[in-house]
């Protein structure tokens, strides 16, 4: 498994992972629909967990495998959250465009 | 970790505690509770080091900074949770969520504050802010609730996002998630351009949480939005633990030895403090006014860290006079706008004449907020004026003792209206813990104005 790493090169993992990374912040950025920004996060926390398991197998140490739960559990509890935020939204304004959202400015 | 493991069970007798029925009882046990630990936390003080337990793989580290800290985190939390009792009057059979969401909240900021592993900090920062997000979205048929609970969630998890590719890009260049370990390598070894960039990334996202300009933009929509006993977390418990977790990072990481780094962390602080006190200038609504006034305090707390050495104390002390200056304030103004519409200026006027008590504590914490003696906010400036001098950052602190001076103007506004506009309406009955809050918040403030050794010394 090692020698897959070393023959492809870390680098290109890193290039992978920071292009799946801004393709998730482009994603929350622009995109004005609810579900398809909860998705880019998604995107980015799983950018950044390939790059941890890359980095796990090229460093040969298991920690950042464990890490990779961690990040993956706390995903799914914010993921929860930011649903249940999403469904009380839905029911008071009726659509799930955060365009919809600018009653506090000034 | 006595602490954490303490805060974690007390959180989960909360949530069992509606099982039992227990919830009218459920406000003063837990802040007995929370005393409780406040105590076993101060034992820990003098010998720390005892309390390292190598059984859990030096996942929490208990230090004097860390317990120092957790304690003023626990004192938040009590008066938090003592306000939370009348504040969720209305909603008695969800006080057992309420509260229990508060203390996990403090389990998440203790885990920050004296993690030992970099695992450790992300699911404290992690269980902070999603309790957070549940606080602010937590008035569900309001709509501003929801969109501040809306905003709020989507900026936390962009700026979680950062935080986990920089500890990620940290991973790659160190092998490991220990510290002490990193803290060791970062001094001495070659490393990759993957381990700055990770600092960067790092610093980025903890930038995000504290609301320091140019990240500064979600601050004052949630603010404003959320419920009051929200508001009042976010900007005094949330935005201190912020700001504690990220001078133990840049202690950790060692980002401050390099020269180009201090000078962006000086703009961003002189920035944080004139973009917040110039746009506090035009508010009406005082949740917002106080999030912009947040952010320049950000700002000059960013400043207690252009000087690494002896940041550790200066810092303990200004979070410590700002955050219950914060706590004093929002006990009257929850009191005030508990059944308004909105948080105008407007609501606040003549309280000088239907409660001159309330009107004082208000007066005096927004003193100490601008640095008027006697006050504690005033030596905690001066104290970080005088290092930073020493430290040879003399434009920064011209441009921070302006920004006092504009931020006087703010303060001022919410003043006059109490004392010389006419009242609307008759004096109210106050209950007995907003007076008791505010009152125990605002002399431990002018206490420790008065002694300020007594936290100075603390961490030397």
């Amino acid at each position: 498994m090692n020698n897959v790493i070393n023959e492809i090169g870390i680098e290109n993992y890193i290039f992978l992972a920071s292009l799946l990374f801004c393709i998730g912040v482009f994603g929350v950025l622009y995109r004005r629909n609810a579900i398809i920004v909860f998705m880019s996060i998604e995107i980015m926390l799983n950018a950044v967990n390939l790059l941890f398991v890359a980095f796990s197998t090229f460093r040969q140490d298991a920690e950042g495998q464990v890490f990779v739960f961690f990040s993956m559990a706390v995903a799914a509890a914010e993921v929860a959250v930011g649903l249940a935020i999403l469904v009380s939204v839905y029911r008071n304004v009726g659509s799930i465009d955060i365009a919809n959202l600018k009653n506090l400015k000034g | 970790m006595n602490t954490l493991i303490a805060i974690s069970g007390l959180g989960v007798f909360c949530l069992i505690a509606e099982i039992f029925n227990l919830r009218k009882l459920l406000v003063p046990v837990t802040i007995l509770g929370l005393l409780v630990i406040l105590g076993l936390t101060i034992s820990e003080f003098n010998t720390p080091e005892l309390f390292n337990n190598p059984m859990y793989n030096n996942m929490i580290v208990v230090s004097k900074f860390s317990v120092a800290f957790s304690s003023l985190f626990i004192i938040l939390t009590i008066f938090l949770v003592a306000l939370s009792g009348d504040f969720y009057k209305e909603h008695l059979t969800k006080i057992s969520d309420f509260i229990a969401i508060k203390i996990f909240l403090l389990a998440g900021a203790v885990a920050m504050i004296s993690f030992g592993n970099l695992s450790m900090f992300f699911l404290g920062i992690e269980v902070l802010s999603i309790s957070l997000y549940i606080l602010a979205g937590s008035k569900r048929l309001d709509l501003k609730s929801n969109e501040a609970g809306m905003k709020y969630f989507l900026m936390g998890s962009f700026a979680s996002g950062i935080i986990l590719f920089g500890i990620c890009l940290i991973y790659g260049a160190m092998t490991s998630f220990d510290v002490e370990y990193i803290k060791s390598l970062s001094r001495s070894a070659e490393l990759p351009i993957w381990y700055t960039i990770g600092v960067i990334l790092l610093l980025i996202g903890m930038l995000f949480k504290i609301a320091a300009v140019p990240f500064h933009f979600w601050a004052p929509d949630v603010y404003e939005g959320s419920p009051s006993m929200t508001t009042a977390t976010m900007s005094t418990l949330a935005k201190v633990v912020a700001m504690a977790t990220l001078f133990k990072l840049l202690d950790v990481l060692n980002a401050d030895i390099d020269y180009k780094f201090q000078i962006v962390l000086a703009i961003v602080s002189v920035l944080s403090m004139t973009v917040g006190n110039i746009m506090a200038l035009r508010q009406n609504n005082v949740k917002r006014m106080l999030a912009f006034s947040g952010i320049s305090h950000a700002g000059f707390m960013l400043m207690a860290l252009l000087s690494m050495a002896t940041a550790a104390s200066t810092l303990l002390y200004y979070t410590a006079a700002y955050a219950l200056a914060g706590i004093a304030s929002f006990a009257v103004i929850i009191y005030v706008t508990r059944d308004k519409e909105n948080e105008d200026i407007v609501n606040f006027n003549g309280l000088g004449k239907t409660n001159p008590l309330m009107a004082a504590i208000l007066t005096a914490s927004l003193l100490s907020m601008a640095g008027i003696p006697i006050f504690s906010g005033f030596f905690a400036k001066f104290i970080l004026f005088t290092q930073t001098i020493t430290t040879g950052y003399l434009v920064v602190v011209i441009a921070a003792v302006i920004n006092s001076i504009i931020s006087v103007g703010y303060y001022f506004k919410l003043i006059l209206a109490m004392y010389t506009k006419e009242a609307a309406e008759d004096k109210k009955a106050v209950p007995f813990v907003y007076h008791a809050v505010a009152v125990v918040a605002i002399l431990l403030n002018i206490v420790i104005g008065i002694y300020p050794s007594l936290v100075m010394n603390l961490l030397n």
